[in-house]
């Protein structure tokens, strides 16, 4: 154990801030995830270009409204104007997709619309990139006032409490329209059983939209927080991040909303602490880029001996 | 002018066809019944009716309404709310919010009267409320069942085995709650394979088998009939 203090306390509190903060990107990608497949058992692969769709959408906003001269008051509402541009542009782009690359496919074989969705993940990120941008990289103003919050060895800066936080009050509000709202009543009712919810009186295609929607509100958003916190974004930019939520919602438990959120935390946190933990064993000196190793040998292993979720309690099947 | 009226109804499921030219009505005020064995179509002709299996051929009209090419959530906005085979509990939602599914299509002020009424029909709901619907026992499930039907208010109902599954005395209760809901005005189609209680309830009957009406008649008529008795009442 002692080799965990040939570092300081400050260095391993700075992994935990950094953990839960990529963590909460991942949270907020991966309900859309978790969603979608609990309605419809479908991985919708093209969630990372919704997630890139929205981080467009609010880099726009802040260019439109003077990018780095954005100052005082008008901060709050530069990113307030950015996220709803976000949900917006992400929301909308989900809906397409469903009716033009789903829907047509509700009732083909499950191979199907799979690869639908990796193609519409394939064309967006392209058509960004090359028709778009010829290959540029953007970014984001860092109109976040610098600073941070320092409690003792704990140092968290202003721009990742602001991440922090917000991600939480977004989960909260979706949570509540799933659990509370007569919408999320008829969404938890489809994903249990699409006839018995129509039954009922449930229009099942505006149901699955509304989920589409949700889910992709909720990565616009995470695309907002992204390019505020990692400044660079591009057409390609939603893959390694949608892998990584799509792993976040596989280690909850596919399908279950909380789990996506516990998922994205811990998965967050692993591959931050987790790279860190194996640099302290002596000769082992692991660059960043094995982040990406320690997130997916995770899906790996999960998907190999647990495939219902590490938090999740193995169910017997229901008659 | 009958509440509903089936006119040549066919439909199945791929390749097969389950059901071939179904007529039947169903007038405001009855309980009419649908018996026959073991996949002779029972279960199809309900579910073309309320719009989960869709029509291949023939009519369908409710409320002199053509309703064959409708979504069945429009159906159900229309007055009909169909309890399917096995009951189509949600099994993760509570059964409170099993209930207010019932009334999902509803917007007027009476949803929380009408949840006072189905509770009072079957006070076993009333301590299950917060739990999850999947723990429910099959007699409880089934309550569930018909009274979330309740709460959209139906002009027509249809029953799919009630009685499946449940114990001589629950089946008992089942019946007589059918002819209570019908007392306050609802009109129902039941759809069952104990014959002899249905035939008991009903006003009317068909015998359905493979996928044709081969008869049909009053209640007490068909029960008395010597080829139902051989066939669904075991006897002779």
């Amino acid at each position: 154990m002692s080799i965990l203090f040939l570092t300081t306390p400050e260095f391993w509190f700075d992994q935990i801030v950094n953990g839960l903060t990529t963590g909460s990107i991942y949270a907020l990608v991966a309900l859309g995830y978790t969603m979608v497949y609990g309605v419809l058992q479908l991985i919708n692969f093209a969630h990372g270009e919704v997630f890139m769709i929205g981080a467009f959408a609010g880099y726009g906003v802040l260019l439109a409204l003077g990018g780095q001269d954005i100052s005082g008051v008008m901060i709050v509402v530069a990113l307030v104007l950015a996220l709803i541009a976000a949900g917006l542009a992400s929301g909308a782009t989900a809906i397409a997709i469903e009716r033009l690359a789903y829907r047509p496919l509700r009732n083909a074989p499950r191979l199907a619309p799979l690869i639908s969705a990796i193609g519409v993940s394939v064309f967006l990120s392209h058509l960004v990139d090359d028709g778009f941008l010829n290959g540029e990289t953007k970014h984001y103003d860092q109109i976040f006032p610098a600073g941070k919050l320092s409690l003792g060895a704990l140092n968290v800066s202003y721009l990742q409490l602001f991440l922090m936080g917000a991600s939480l009050a977004m989960m909260a509000v979706l949570y509540w329209i799933i659990q509370r709202t007569k919408l999320g009543r008829s969404i938890r009712a489809v994903a249990e059983s699409r006839d018995n919810a129509a039954l009922m009186g449930v229009d099942v295609n505006r149901a699955i939209v509304a989920t589409f929607a949700l889910g992709a509100i909720m990565a616009g958003f995470a695309g907002v927080l992204y390019g505020l916190f990692f400044s660079s974004i591009r057409g390609s930019m939603g893959f390694i991040p949608g892998i990584k939520a799509f792993t976040a919602a596989v280690l909850g438990g596919i399908g279950s909303i909380p789990g996506a959120v516990v998922g994205g935390y811990f998965l967050g946190l692993a591959e931050t602490v987790g790279r860190e933990l194996l640099n302290e064993i002596p000769g082992v000196n692991l660059p960043n880029e094995w982040k990406d190793v320690v997130a997916f040998a995770l899906l790996v292993l999960v998907l190999i001996f647990r495939p219902t979720g590490i938090f999740t309690q193995q169910e017997g099947k229901r008659a | 002018m009958p509440l509903l009226s089936v006119t040549g109804l066919v439909a199945g499921y791929g390749g097969i066809t389950a059901i071939k030219g179904i007529d039947l009505t169903v007038d405001q005020g009855e309980i009419v019944t649908l018996i026959g064995s073991n996949g002779a179509g029972k279960s199809t002709t309900l579910r073309t009716i309320s719009g989960l299996v869709r029509a291949r051929n023939g009519r369908v009209e409710f409320l002199s309404k053509p309703i064959e090419k409708l979504a069945p959530h429009k159906i159900v906005a229309l007055g009909m709310s169909h309890v399917p085979e096995g009951r189509g509990i949600f099994h993760r939602l509570t059964v409170l919010e099993n209930l207010y599914m019932g009334a999902f299509q509803r917007g007027d002020g009476e949803i929380a009267d009408d949840l006072g009424k189905v509770i009072s029909l079957f006070p076993r709901l009333r301590e299950r409320l917060k739990q999850a619907g999947g723990t429910l026992s099959g007699g409880e499930q089934q309550m569930l069942a018909i009274g979330r039907a309740m709460m959209a208010r139906p002009k027509l109902l249809l029953l799919d085995e009630p009685s499946m599954g449940l114990s001589p005395i629950l089946v008992q209760t089942i019946f007589e709650t059918i002819q209570s809901i019908r007392r306050q005005g609802a009109t129902i189609l039941l759809v069952e394979q104990n014959a002899a209680m249905a035939l008991e309830v009903a006003d009317r009957a068909y015998v359905i088998e493979s996928g044709v009406i081969t008869l049909s008649g009053r209640g007490a008529e068909l029960a008395g009939n010597d080829s139902v008795r051989r066939a669904y009442l075991g006897e002779g």
